[in-house]
Formats: structure tokens, C-alpha cells, sequence
């Protein structure tokens, strides 16, 4: 079964961390020797080259996730850090999905639901599809639980990217420009 | 690179080696602890271009000069800098490290790293030392560009002697030492998530404070290292003259109050004393200041102070309700927020004349004490009596870990910051000669008595030799009780008095099995007055009460280094003791 926790334990940090060897290791290794829980972590460059950004989906009540906060902050190489929880904001998460499939009836269910789930089939071998979703964990999550009787042979998830809505000042402290018009509701499907 | 055009950088080409130290001497570095090794070779060869301005003391190994550097640094708030070559060097400088981390001791480790060529491939003597390091510095650097040798050396000590300070690691490969560098020793530092910088202190919680202070009937101070490293020890002795709140400290705190006042409570804590325990556990208002609610001070930390309204002051964030939370958590620089709060601050309106009575009965119904009937030498005693032979002197006490040290923090009165060094946090066991030699070299004018564990001597008993061959007058006073005294303490209270592996002599003696009844002065082991003179120091030994004081004063007025032996019981038991994880009601007294 997925794991799921009451939302008000879930929380979405958003670290910029300066980019250079080792930070994550820092990180991850801070985290762990703290014994706090992570239930996804994603990394990946910005806008400015020399600043990276790390998504973090950490468990517990308000004060570990001061203690999660302010111990990140204490590393040098973090520049800032926001929990996001609370504010309005877009959440993402990027799966591949390689399901049994044999063609036919099976294989038209797959299509079937990666439609309703707007996900697409990115490749097609024998026995088998792979299919990429993307949306909050919930959206994944209730994908997971549809594929799981037909066979899950291998599944890839990339954790838990987000967004601050809007032009409300960004987690680095500046302003998105995105129209709010472009911004996606969260799918409440599953 | 754009470092060409700027006005800053030198015409001419020197090696990475000696932007390194060139950099040392520019940041006013004025001796470093360094073992050579292959892969520092570029750097000692450095420091001996520039030996009329930085001394280098060769310690006998890696961790007695990582000690030396932070009883350096301890002793006078200047960063300690130490250095060892790749490999077993790094490892060996790693202990300390992870004790300046938890003391938060300002400490530079250089070390020598195999080069970029070969990182990587388990070269000789390759330990990837900023991987090991990772958790226990404040900060760290592998530098793999030469160039970067003058920002990242700028960085370090920035980093290391502000805000909480705290051990950096810069790790050296030997070709970047080798490299030939144009250096910018003005280049921008590039730290975006460093912000030390203290907060402004609003002047809404200094008013809470204030207004908590007046209305307090039994106020408590609860100090700790944070007033010792953030130089606020006047500060605090002002505002217990301003308002008479009674002042406990922790082990690290030692010192920020003078130890000889009325209204200075000792220490507080697991061996702390009955009254300092008592006032706190009453107190309906707790100052906590520069302190992070350690364990072996809380004990029970659900229970501690558990009657009272708590302010904390402290430069770090994330020691705010990290184990305890507070009612008034202020994140400042403690000193710029004790002199915000000296200026409004008023005395209790109802005074404190019934608090500091009920104090008094408490201090004097439970003093720290030991049998003075005793026909032999107590270490409490000879402690003690180190403290009134040397009250009027500067003195340095360092110590190692256990009931020395436990019974150095009850009896020795500080009465000046910097003047108590001890491996607190950590509780390395021969942190003592080391850091004394250190602190020897930071305060030639002081005398520097590492009061110390015949256990705890032994684990860098090697540092004798770099006392002497320095010319290092270091002073040990050794309560020489021939076991490892707190464990065996723990043993007779926790597990029946079973021996496990706690006699330091020959196997075959009864005390090893926890038989006998007493050692007596031949069967004692090693020689301690053979092993200190053949390192070439004076020394000897006593065992009867009535040499005590007078081998104290020669020991003291010696010229050079000299240990002075004390053969002590080892029945003795640390007393007042709050079993771990207990509160002030399970406190034994005896």
C-alpha cells in the first residue's frame, strides 16, 4: 500500500543551495545523521548556473520542520530555505511506469487509464508499456493503485518538484512572472 | 581569468603552498600546529620562508596539535590553526575537529590531500577527508583550483570566527600547492547562504525580558559558553550587579561569572552542585544565555525548570526549542543583547531577599566537599588547594575527561573567561596536555596546570616531548588513581562494582578484578616521574597529605615543564550526581 500521512505532517521545503560538489551529500547526510524523515528529495540546476534548487518532502509536526529548516540554514552553502506548505503553490511529480501489457484488452485498459490520468505511452514492447505521468503524489499515487493488478514490472519517480502560485515573491525571495492564468490547478483525481 | 585586471593581484607568480601561508600570516595567524607528511611537504616548505613571522610547532602526533590549536584558541578567542598531511595525518586531526564543532571552538585544519591526478583512485595516503568531515565541520573545502587559494583561505576564517564559530577543513592537493599563482588576497568571498551577521535585537522581547526580570521572585542566569566565545562576560557580570540574580554555569561557562562570588551558583547539571540544581528546578524565571540545554545538564529536560517562565538568548537559530521550548527565544549575539537589555533592566520590584536567603541555606547545607579527615591526598583537596596557591595569578586550568575533570569544574574557582578549557561537548579523553601546550604558547604570562587523569594523560602522553623541545612550560598535575575513575564510578553505582576492563595496571593484579584493598606505591604503573623525565621534564611524586601544598608551589614555580604526580584513591566518587535522564528529586549525595 502507498504511504500516506495526515497533510498537516507533510511538509514541501524549497532549498536554493549554492552550486558546487558535495552539497547534496552535505544535505542528505545532515538529514540522515539527524534522523529526520524524507520522503523525496529532487535536485536540479536554475536559472542561475551557480545556484541549484532541492525539493524536499519532509515528515513531522511544526517543530522538526523548524529544526529541518533551521539546520539546513546552518549549512553553508545553503542559501535559503522556505517551507511552501503553507502557502499556495503547484506540486509535481514525474513517474515512469512500465506496466504488463499484452496487447489487446489489457493493453487498451493501460491506454484507457493513462488517458483519464493524462498521461501518455512512451513505449511499446511485447508484453509491456511504459507510461509517463506526471501531477501531485496523490494523482501518482492512485495511478500506482490502478496499474498494481495489471503487474508493475518497474516504476521511476523523479520526488516532488513545487512552485510558489503567482507573483507572490518566490521561495529565492524574488518575484515569478508567470500569469496566473498559466499556473495548472492540481488534479484531485485518484 | 578576470583576477588579471584587478588592482589587487600580485605581479609575480609564488606557488599555491605559499598564497596558503601567506594567507595565514595576512589573517594575523601567529603559530600553527602542523606534522609533516608526502602530501603537505609544499606547505611545511612554505612555512619555513616564513618563519620570522608564523611559528610552527611540530606536534608528536596529528591530534595533539589539533588540541594544541584549540587550547589556543580557547584560551585567547583567536582561531587555532593546525595542519597534517593526507591520509592517516587528516584522520588524525578528526577527533579534534569533531570536538571544536561541538564546543564551537574556531579552528582552521589544513590538510595535505594526494593530487587531483589521482583523487579518487585509493592513491597512496588518499582518504577523502571532506567526505569524512562533512557532518563535524561548520565548513569545509576541497580546493582543486589554485586561484582559489586566497578567497577560500579568507572564507575559512570567516566563516570559522563568526557567528557560532566552529572547525573549517581546507583540503589541499599537493599539486595545487605546487601550483604557480598570481594570488588575489582581496578576492570577493563568495558565501550567499552565509549570514552570520547578528540580528538586530528587537527591542519588544528586551522589554519582555525586562518586564519578566521585574516581576521575578526567584530568578535563575543559566550561562554558558556562548558568553565566553561571544566576549560577553562583563555584560553578564553587569546585569547581575544591576539586578543580584544568583548565576549557575555549564561546564563550558565556566569563568563568564567569577566562581568566588555570593552570587554565583557553580556549576549546574549532572555533577553539578545541590544548590544550583535546586535554584533552578524552583526558579520562576530561568535567563538561559549562550547555552543549548545539553543533556547533561537538563538531565529529565521535560522536568528542567519546569516551574518557570524561560528566556533564551543565543547567536545560533537552530538551538532555539531545539531541546527544550522557551517562552522568550530571542536569536542574537548575546552580548549585543545583554548590553540592549543592561540599559532598561531593572531590579525585581519585590527584591530578593528571601531568594538569596534560600539560597544560602541551600549552599550552606550542601556545599561541594570532600572528607578532609582523610589520611591520604584527595584530588578534590589538591585541587582546591591548586586553587588558593594560584588565586592570584593568571592561570590556564585544561583537563582531560572524567572525575578529574568533574571535580576541576567543583573546586577550581574561575574567576575569568578563557581561564577553563575542556573538552565538554565531545568529552575527549587527552584533550588536557595538548591544549595546555597550546594555551602555553597563546599566554606566555600565564601559568597553563593541566589538571589531569592518569587515563586521559596517557592518550597524548607523546605531547611531553613537544613541550620540551619547544621550550613549552607546561605544568601537569596528575590524580593518579590507577583506573579509569568515573567509569568504575558508574561500575560501583550501576553494575555492582563489576571491573570491566577499568584498572590501568598489569592484568594480573587484584584491582583488575576489582580485589585488593588499595595499590600500593610500588605496585603502581607506568612510572610516571621516569616517563616525564625522560621526555626531559622535571617531575615527582607525593602520597602524603603533608607534601601536598608544597610540591603545588614548586610545581608552579617551575621554569620549564614539570608534572607533579599525586597518588589518589580511586573509591572516590564525583558527588552531588543526577543519574542521567533524572530530574533534581533523584539527585545523591552521597
Amino acid at each position: 500500500m502507498p504511504r500516506r500521512f495526515p497533510p498537516a505532517m507533510r511538509h514541501l521545503l524549497s532549498a536554493t543551495v549554492q552550486n558546487v560538489p558535495g552539497v547534496l551529500s552535505h544535505i542528505s547526510g545532515m538529514l540522515a545523521s539527524r534522523g529526520y524523515n524524507i520522503d523525496s528529495l529532487a535536485v536540479g540546476e536554475t536559472e542561475a548556473p551557480d545556484l541549484s534548487r532541492m525539493t524536499f518532502v519532509v515528515r513531522g509536526d511544526d517543530r522538526v520542520l523548524d529544526q529541518v529548516r533551521l539546520q539546513l540554514e546552518k549549512i553553508v552553502t545553503v542559501v535559503q530555505v522556505n517551507d511552501i506548505s503553507s502557502r499556495d503553490y503547484v506540486e509535481r511529480d514525474l513517474m515512469l511506469i512500465k506496466v504488463q501489457a499484452p496487447a489487446g484488452a489489457v493493453r487498451s485498459q493501460v491506454k484507457e487509464l493513462a488517458d483519464i490520468f493524462r498521461g501518455k505511452i512512451v513505449d511499446v514492447a511485447g508484453d509491456s508499456v511504459v507510461v509517463e505521468i506526471s501531477g501531485t503524489e496523490n494523482k501518482i499515487e492512485g495511478f500506482i493503485d490502478m496499474m498494481r493488478p495489471l503487474g508493475i514490472l518497474e516504476l521511476v519517480r523523479t520526488g516532488r518538484i513545487a512552485m510558489v502560485r503567482g507573483n507572490e515573491p518566490g521561495p529565492s525571495g524574488d518575484v515569478t512572472h508567470l500569469p496566473a492564468d498559466h499556473a495548472i490547478s492540481p488534479e484531485t483525481l485518484a | 581569468m578576470a583576477t588579471a585586471d584587478r588592482p589587487h593581484t600580485s605581479d609575480t607568480f609564488v606557488l599555491g603552498a605559499d598564497a596558503v601561508v601567506e594567507s595565514l600570516v595576512r589573517q594575523g595567524v601567529e603559530v600553527i600546529f602542523a606534522y609533516p607528511g608526502g602530501a603537505s611537504m609544499p606547505l611545511h616548505q612554505s612555512l619555513t620562508r616564513y618563519a620570522d613571522r608564523l611559528r610552527t610547532i611540530l606536534p608528536r602526533h596529528e591530534q595533539g596539535g589539533a588540541f594544541a590549536a584549540q587550547g589556543y584558541a580557547r584560551s585567547t578567542g583567536k582561531p587555532g590553526v593546525c595542519m597534517g598531511t593526507s591520509g592517516p595525518g587528516a584522520l588524525n586531526l578528526v577527533t579534534a575537529i569533531a570536538d571544536a564543532r561541538m564546543d564551537s571552538v574556531p579552528l582552521i585544519a589544513l590538510t595535505g590531500q594526494v593530487g587531483t591526478s589521482v583523487i579518487g583512485t585509493d592513491a597512496f595516503q588518499e582518504t577523502p577527508i571532506v567526505e569524512v568531515c562533512r557532518s563535524i565541520t561548520k565548513h569545509h573545502y576541497l580546493v582543486t583550483d589554485a586561484n582559489d587559494i586566497p578567497r577560500v583561505m579568507r572564507e575559512a576564517f570567516h566563516v570559522a570566527t563568526t557567528g557560532r564559530q566552529g572547525p573549517v577543513l581546507i583540503d589541499l592537493p599537493k599539486n595545487v600547492q605546487l601550483t604557480q599563482i598570481q594570488p588575489d588576497y582581496d578576492a570577493e568571498m563568495r558565501l550567499p547562504g552565509y549570514r552570520p551577521e547578528p540580528r538586530a535585537v528587537k527591542p519588544e522581547q528586551i522589554a519582555q525580558v525586562a518586564a519578566a526580570i521585574k516581576r521575578a521572585k526567584k530568578p535563575v542566569i543559566y550561562a554558558g559558553g556562548g558568553v565566553i566565545s561571544g566576549e560577553a562576560s562583563a555584560e553578564l557580570r553587569e546585569l547581575v550587579r544591576k539586578t543580584g540574580i544568583p548565576v549557575t554555569m555549564t561546564l563550558m561557562g565556566l569563568g563568564a561569572y567569577p566562581g568566588d562570588q555570593p552570587l554565583s551558583l557553580d556549576m549546574l547539571g549532572m555533577h553539578g552542585s545541590v544548590y544550583a540544581n535546586y535554584a533552578v528546578d524552583e526558579a520562576d524565571l530561568l535567563i538561559a544565555v549562550g547555552v543549548r540545554f545539553d543533556d547533561r545538564v537538563t538531565g529529565n529536560v521535560e522536568k528542567f525548570a519546569q516551574h518557570g517562565f524561560i528566556v533564551h538568548i543565543d547567536v545560533d537559530p537552530s538551538e532555539i526549542n531545539k531541546n527544550k521550548l522557551v517562552h522568550v527565544p530571542i536569536v542574537a549575539d548575546v552580548k549585543e543583547a545583554l548590553v540592549e537589555l543592561n540599559k532598561v533592566v531593572e531590579p525585581p520590584a519585590a527584591g530578593l531577599d528571601d531568594w538569596h536567603a534560600q539560597i544560602a541555606r541551600w549552599k550552606s547545607e550542601d556545599p561541594f566537599a570532600y572528607d578532609e579527615t582523610y589520611s591520604g591526598i584527595l584530588a578534590q583537596e589538591a585541587i582546591a588547594e591548586l586553587s588558593r596557591l594560584t588565586a592570584e595569578r593568571d592561570t590556564v586550568i585544561s583537563v582531560g575527561v572524567g572525575q578529574h575533570q568533574m571535580w576541576s569544574a567543583q573546586f577550581y574557582k574561575f574567576r575569568e573567561p578563557r581561564r577553563w578549557l575542556s573538552s565538554s561537548g565531545l568529552g575527549t579523553m587527552g584533550f588536557g596536555l595538548p591544549a595546555a601546550m597550546g594555551a602555553a604558547v597563546g599566554c606566555p604570562d600565564a601559568v597553563v596546570v593541566d589538571i589531569d587523569g592518569d587515563g586521559s594523560f596517557l592518550m597524548n602522553v607523546q605531547e611531553l616531548a613537544t613541550c620540551h623541545c619547544e621550550k613549552i612550560p607546561v605544568k601537569v598535575l596528575l590524580l593518579n588513581n590507577q583506573h579509569l575513575g568515573m567509569v568504575v564510578q558508574w561500575e560501583d553505582r550501576f553494575f555492582k562494582g563489576n571491573r570491566a576492563h577499568t584498572y590501568l595496571g598489569p592484568v594480573h593484579h587484584p584491582e583488575a578484578a576489582g580485589q585488593g584493598d588499595g595499590i600500593s606505591p610500588e605496585a603502581r604503573y607506568p612510572d610516571f616521574v621516569g616517563v616525564a623525565t625522560s621526555f626531559g621534564w622535571q617531575a615527582e611524586t607525593i602520597s602524603e597529605k603533608a607534601d601536598l601544598t608544597p610540591a603545588l608551589q614548586r610545581l608552579i614555580d617551575a621554569e620549564g615543564p614539570a608534572l607533579l604526580d599525586v597518588q589518589v584513591p580511586y573509591q572516590e566518587h564525583v558527588l552531588p550526581m543526577i543519574p542521567s535522564g533524572m530530574t533534581v528529586r533523584e539527585l545523591i549525595k552521597e
